[in-house]
């Protein structure tokens, strides 16, 4: 097809003189403000990569005539942190958790860092704020399986609970069901009794045939009176307060297969001044000792 | 039913005349099958939005967990919607605007459209059954791989063959994108799915690169799916369907080459920007970056080309509501592509990496540009491919275009919004230098935006089911249209 150059009315640009489908081109010319700013950021470019790293040869890349590194960035940033922080993190290394307790300067830091680090490794399970779940007990109450005294939870939280380290809390309740130490009826009365001791029995019969069973198995580790031994981390049963429920379904199956909750040692994952400030930042929750 | 189309041919024989004729049956067949992938796609953002608010709606079962449906909803929007809208149109385009049928005739086109059909399926089916290679949008295994190379050879032979064949002694610049868009995406889908299958009967693979070397690729790939595929391809539809709308002349030729080999040349380079702050070195950054900002005018050369040809046709916009969509998606275009360069800026991106900034730039880009380009085409081809008069009701098309901006404006702002608010909550500390959120903190306080994500994406999706049925009415309307010829012009210039 001839090119066939027309002028358009509306914009006073010559067409390229093509045609297809009925469509044309206008040959207006490049946008000045277009162009510059296109030569701008060109301009932008090759200036950024003079002051930084960015072109490669052979053996490496040119290094930039800022000298900067991201490593360099990221280590300086860290350390700047590292050395603020550090003179207050030594303190409290080599203090009680007790007598951090009572030092208002370091537990102004220990509630900052404590929020940071307790969100971080422990809210996962223990919920925001300590506020317990199914499984995972409250930690902002008085009511402790293994003790709220200040040492006693640094233990706890150093060596964790049923886990792999050779110092963790151990002590596991009998599966008395799962393995036939007592059958359904001896597990339904012990059970309601169990209830008892709080005042939800339902089946109040049931309940006094449990209170042999409770003194023969259970009494050794929950107490005469189901008032907990925290020794053996067993907790107690007569104040309504339930770790894994207290309607009567969950009590038999804690009955029958028992639960053996697990927590990690977190001094194998923290260092130990963090270790230490967690434990004061637990202890100030609310329920410490 | 096909188009009569008298060429040189039957003129210069002084016997009977040989009819030839442009194939348009599987260019209705993959309008069809965009507008069917499209809601199915929306559909499936709007499950994995409220999936994203209320985490039970995950429904503890594995083929409807989030894990699951998100590559569902990226590939279908992507492959299936956008993959059909681009085949079909630059099906359409290169017959009409090459003057000659396809290459190949209706049996290759056929297998083009029941192959990538069969693609998106057996994709889809692997991403619910839990079979994927882990690459963002390159999910499917090493089968579908293979299966869409035979069938993408065949689409780049018909492509390329039908503009051999052309009858115009020049290529129509939306041609050009079109051919940038099939070569790359082919080159980029070889590379970047290069793997070793465990067994010939298992669906598992390994891929060849390792490491940071694998990150890079598959982001070279990434970012040019972008490129290439989400912006090449519907530039190339921008430049057919905007002129042929709003019945005027391309703003600019000469702006078309300048920005056409700048954005090739440019987009190539940019992958590192969704590395920054990672294993990749720091140099591979600097230039990811230093490209992405180059990338700025190039690309808002495809804009201004879009938006100026309509100076002398403005009141097209009032008349035409399928025109409206497509200036309106060259509008988004040009937001999304000054975000992009600012976003990849590594003090910007510092901020807004891995944040819901990232996902309202891609909607802003996908929603706004892909999908309204597509809408405009749709609106314009179905009343030409059909044979109709017009469309069944430009009053429905008005009401598609507001809720369907309404969505986008909501989802865009509200991830603008959580974006922003998530990436200083990242990084806002206490005076002791220790961070003042939890993780757990920041995924609470997003809940509120994307309540109103979601909500935008019900607008988006409602627009398109209307837009579904007022097509679904044209179609069956019984009114017909004059038989569509060669304009008498584009012969009788010969
Ligand atoms: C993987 C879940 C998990 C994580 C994470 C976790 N805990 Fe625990 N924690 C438990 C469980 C389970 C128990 C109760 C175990 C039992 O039945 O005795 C427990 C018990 C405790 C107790 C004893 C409570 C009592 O009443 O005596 C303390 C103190 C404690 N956790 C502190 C922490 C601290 C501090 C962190 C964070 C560094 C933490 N926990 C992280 C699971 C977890
Ligand atoms: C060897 C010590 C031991 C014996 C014996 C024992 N328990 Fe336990 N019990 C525990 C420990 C430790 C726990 C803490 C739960 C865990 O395993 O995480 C517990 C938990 C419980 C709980 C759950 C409390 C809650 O807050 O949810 C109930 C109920 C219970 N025991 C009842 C019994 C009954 C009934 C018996 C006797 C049939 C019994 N236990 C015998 C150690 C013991
Ligand atoms: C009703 C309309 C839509 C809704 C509600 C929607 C919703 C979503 C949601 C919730 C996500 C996941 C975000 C996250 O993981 O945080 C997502 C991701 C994505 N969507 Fe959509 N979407 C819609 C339409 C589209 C369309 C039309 C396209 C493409 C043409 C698209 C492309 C994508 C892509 C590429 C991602 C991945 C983004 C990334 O990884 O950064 N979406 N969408
Ligand atoms: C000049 C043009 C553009 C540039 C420079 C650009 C740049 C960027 C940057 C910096 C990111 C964030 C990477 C990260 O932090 O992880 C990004 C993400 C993204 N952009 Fe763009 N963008 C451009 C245009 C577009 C357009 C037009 C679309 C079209 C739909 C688009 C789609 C996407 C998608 C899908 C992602 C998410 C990728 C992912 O992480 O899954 N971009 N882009």
């Amino acid at each position: 097809m001839p090119t066939k150059i027309e002028k358009d009315a509306i914009t006073g640009q010559n067409t390229t003189g093509h045609e297809w489908d009925g469509l044309k081109e206008l040959n207006t010319p490049l946008p000045k403000w277009w162009l510059y700013t296109f030569y701008a950021t060109i301009v932008f470019g090759v200036g950024y990569t003079v002051l930084y790293p960015a072109w490669p040869s052979l053996s490496g890349h040119t290094e930039g005539t800022l000298g900067w590194t991201r490593r360099g960035e990221v280590s300086a940033a860290l350390a700047e942190q590292k050395a603020k922080i550090a003179p207050m993190m030594e303190k409290i290394k080599a203090a009680e958790v007790a007598d951090i307790r009572k030092d208002p300067e370091m537990m102004a830091f220990v509630t900052a860092a404590g929020r940071t680090a307790f969100a971080e490794n422990c809210a996962g399970c223990h919920g925001a704020g300590g506020a317990g779940a199914k499984g995972f007990p409250t930690l902002a109450d008085d009511d402790w399986l293994w003790g709220g005294a200040p040492d006693q939870i640094l233990q706890t939280v150093t060596y964790g609970i049923r886990n792999a380290n050779a110092d963790s809390r151990v002590s596991d309740m009998p599966r008395f069901g799962a393995d036939q130490m007592l059958d359904k009826a001896q597990i339904n009365d012990v059970s309601e009794y169990v209830l008892s001791l709080s005042g939800t029995a339902t089946d109040k019969a049931a309940a006094e045939k449990g209170a042999q069973v409770y003194a023969d198995n259970c009494a050794a580790c929950h107490g005469e009176k189901g008032e907990g031994i925290q020794d053996v981390g067993a907790p107690r049963l007569n104040d309504g307060i339930w770790l894994y429920g207290g309607d009567k379904a969950a009590v038999v199956e804690t009955v029958t297969n028992a639960r053996r909750g697990s927590m990690p040692a977190w001094g194998e994952r923290l260092d130990p001044a963090t270790v230490k400030v967690l434990s004061a930042y637990v202890h100030a929750l609310g329920g410490g000792k | 039913m096909s188009v009569a189309l008298t060429g040189e041919a039957s003129r210069a024989t002084a016997g009977p005349v040989v009819q030839e004729a442009y194939y348009e049956d599987v260019v209705r067949a993959f309008m069809i099958a965009a507008m069917f992938w499209g809601i199915a796609a929306f559909a499936a953002g709007v499950v994995i939005a409220l999936q994203l608010a209320f985490p039970e709606l995950n429904l503890g079962i594995e083929y409807t967990s989030f894990g699951r449906l998100r590559p569902l909803h990226t590939s279908a929007a992507i492959f299936a919607f956008g993959g059909s809208a681009l085949i079909g149109s630059s099906l359409y385009v290169v017959q009409r605007t090459c003057r000659a049928p396809l290459f190949g005739g209706p049996e290759l086109a056929w297998f083009i459209f029941f192959g990538y059909q069969l693609f998106i399926v057996l994709a889809a089916t692997g991403y619910l059954l839990g079979i994927t290679q882990g690459k963002e949008y390159a999910e499917p295994e090493w089968y579908v791989d293979l299966w869409l190379t035979i069938v993408w050879v065949v689409y780049a032979i018909v492509f390329i063959g039908t503009l051999f064949k052309r009858r115009e002694p020049h290529i129509y610049v939306a041609n050009w994108f079109y051919v940038a868009f099939i070569l790359t995406i082919a080159i980029l889908h070889l590379v970047n799915n290069t793997t070793v299958p465990v067994s010939l009967f298992g669906t598992k693979s390994y891929i060849a690169w390792s490491g940071v070397q694998d990150a890079m690729i598959q982001w070279w790939y990434g970012h040019n799916a972008v490129g290439f595929f989400l912006t090449a391809g519907f530039l190339g539809m921008m430049y057919y369907f905007i002129p042929k709308a709003a019945d005027r002349p391309v703003y600019s030729y000469r702006l078309s080459i300048v920005h056409f080999w700048a954005l090739i040349f440019l987009y190539i380079w940019a992958g590192p920007h969704h590395l920054h702050y990672t294993a990749l070195p720091d140099w591979a950054q600097t230039l990811g970056m230093v490209f992405s900002v180059i990338l700025w005018m190039p690309s808002w050369g495809g804009m201004i080309n879009g938006i100026m040809t309509l100076s002398g046709a403005w009141d097209k916009l009032r008349t035409d509501p399928g025109l409206r969509f497509s200036v309106a998606a060259v509008g988004f275009y040009g937001m999304s592509t000054f975000e992009g360069p600012v976003m990849s800026v590594k003090a910007v991106n510092g901020l807004s990496h891995y944040t819901d900034w990232t996902i309202g730039h891609v909607h802003s880009g996908a929603l706004g540009w892909v999908a309204f380009i597509c809408f405009g085409m749709i609106y314009y081809l179905t009343p030409v491919l059909w044979k109709k008069r017009g469309l069944y009701s430009k009053a429905l098309v008005e009401w598609h275009f507001w809720t369907a901006t309404i969505g986008i404006v909501l989802y865009i702002t509200a991830m603008w919004v959580s974006g922003i608010m998530q990436g200083l909550m990242w990084r806002a500390y206490d005076e002791y230098g220790f961070l003042q959120y939890s993780f757990v903190e920041t995924v609470a306080a997003m809940h509120p935006y994307y309540l109103i994500r979601a909500a935008g994406g019900v607008l988006f999706l409602t627009g398109a089911l209307i837009m579904a049925y007022n097509l679904i009415r044209t179609i069956r309307s019984v009114e017909s249209a004059e038989p569509n010829t060669l304009p008498a012009s584009a012969v009788a210039a010969e």
